[in-house]
């Protein structure tokens, strides 16, 4: 109990650094402190996969792209001073965000004893899926249809990220370019840790069927991998308008889709699995799914496109 | 207190302070970073929510798990296009604000 | 046994806290951006790796032992280019850091 009350304090300690900063990119540093302290948190929750989760997307990918968006506005903190609210605006935000903390506190403790849970009914049928993880179980079994749906927020993103490009860039290469420095600090580590990384990503998600993991988490490193090697300038952002990419990115939500409307034929409704194939049917779909996710994460970080494509 | 309590009453003041910088800063980077704060806040009552939900052998709910791991995918999604959103304003107008010009 | 190996987790974990808590002081009293990184790496990858030398006494096996020591390694590596690449950066803006 004493290790989790010095917990809270830090966070909501490291919390109120990120909203009391004076500069931004302090902020965001405080930021992926707090990010990697919740994980901690999630730990302690008995949470495992969703720490995973926290840290590697909520604290690193999260953190990563809001460090490159503060050094690209890093000279427009001056004169946004002048917009500073009045101190009457700062007393009622003061007040009103008191209410709703109170407001929250209160139905924290005011929550049922006994709690109702899904646990039992979650473990009574997990054999039927064939998988352990009872997280996996209920991403990709379950609640199937809310993984489908996720995958297709996240392509809507990338359009909408994609669709920010100026038009004489339009179609391009995104992010900046990176020149390789092949005697370079960033190659050295490029090269050792991208090997390295992709088959802890790929372990990360093959486990996560029995162990804590699972494909977001291992897309989540599979992409960070991607942009380490970019940093280097040792790959380059393909143009968004190739064929190969595109197919890449919509091969996980349309086998994921497709297996879905095959539910119908063999088991009796949308995403229902036979009992006895469950297991394969699940990794059919988990693999794409994978691959489609690190590349969309990946091209989310690079941003839109800036760099018009060769001709 | 369990820890459940405890750290449900975390949650509470992060939502507050989140929304509390989503108030008061100008800058749109801090409102991001503040809107973040709000949704780890949120994230963490669900996981409340799930270790109060203890059963079957099992240290939380999975359901109340798999649900935030949906929603931090999806709260990371939103984070990049609002970032590219700004990016792209501040190529227009030379001026990260949100104020509209005079 | 299992007590001697709780006893040595303790110590290791111990002195591995007091090296961090030592790498802190540094970060908080050293005049400049370099010499603070010079405590920052020493100090913290030899806290880590103290911390890492007292979970190995608790491991279940050798898949799991090798699994930290990895962990140890790859913090080193991270650890090192950062700190490579920051020092570039504050030689480059002269002591202004």
């Amino acid at each position: 109990m004493a290790f989790d009350i010095g917990l809270v304090t830090l966070v909501l300690g490291v919390a109120a650094w990120t909203i009391g900063a004076r500069e931004t990119f302090a902020a965001v540093v405080g930021f992926v402190a707090y990010g990697l302290l919740l994980a901690l948190v999630w730990v302690r929750l008995a949470a495992p996969d969703v720490a995973m989760t926290e840290a590697a997307l909520g604290s690193g990918l999260t953190g990563g792209l809001l460090l490159g968006a503060s050094t690209r506005l890093a000279r427009t903190d001056g004169p946004a001073a002048i917009e500073k609210p009045s101190a009457i605006m700062r007393l009622a935000a003061a007040v009103l965000c008191t209410l709703v903390s109170a407001g929250l506190a209160a139905l924290v403790l005011l929550m049922l004893e006994p709690a109702p849970t899904l646990a039992p009914r979650a473990m009574a049928n997990i054999a039927a899926t064939g998988l352990s993880n009872p997280v996996t179980a209920v991403l990709m079994a379950y609640r199937a249809i809310d993984t489908l749906l996720e995958t297709v927020v996240l392509l809507l993103a990338l359009v909408g990220v994609w669709s920010l490009a100026r038009d004489r860039v339009w179609g391009g290469l995104p992010g900046p370019y990176h020149r390789a420095d092949p005697h370079g600090l960033l190659t050295f580590t490029a090269q050792i840790l991208v090997p390295i990384g992709i088959l802890i990503g790929i372990y990360i998600f093959w486990v996560g069927s029995v162990a804590p993991g699972g494909e977001f988490q291992g897309a989540t490193v599979l992409a960070a991998m991607w942009i380490i090697a970019s940093m280097a300038g040792l790959v380059d952002a393909p143009p968004v308008t190739r064929r190969w990419l595109r197919l890449a990115l919509i091969a996980g939500p349309a086998l994921f889709f497709a297996i879905g409307l095959a539910g119908f034929a063999i088991a009796g409704g949308f995403l229902a699995y036979p009992e006895s194939h469950a297991k394969l049917l699940i990794l059919m779909i988990e693999v794409p799914v994978t691959l489609s996710i690190a590349t969309t994460l990946a091209l989310l970080v690079a941003g839109p496109p800036e760099r018009a494509p060769a001709r | 207190m369990t820890e459940g309590t405890l750290y449900g009453l975390c949650s509470a003041v992060l939502v507050g302070l989140g929304l509390f910088g989503l108030i008061m800063h100008p800058e749109p980077l801090r409102k991001i970073l503040a809107f973040n704060l709000v949704g780890g806040g949120v994230f963490l009552l669900f996981g409340v929510v799930a270790r109060k939900g203890a059963a079957a052998g099992l240290g939380g709910d999975p359901v109340p798990q798999a649900l935030v791991i949906t929603g931090l995918v999806v709260a990371f999604a939103a984070t990049a296009l609002a970032v590219a959103l700004l990016a792209r304003l501040f190529q227009e107008t030379g001026r990260a604000t949100l104020q509209a010009d005079e | 046994m299992s007590s001697a190996l709780d006893v040595l987790t303790i110590l290791s974990v111990s002195t591995g806290a007091f090296f961090f808590l030592a790498g802190t002081v540094g970060l908080l009293r050293f005049p400049d951006a370099l010499s603070r990184l010079h405590a920052l790496t020493k100090a913290d990858n030899l806290g880590l790796g103290l911390v890492v030398l007292g979970l190995l006494f608790q491991a279940e096996g050798f898949p799991v032992a090798l699994k930290l020591v990895g962990v140890w390694l790859l913090a080193l590596l991270a650890g090192a280019t950062v700190t490579q690449l920051i020092a570039h950066i504050a030689r480059m803006r002269g002591s202004t850091m």
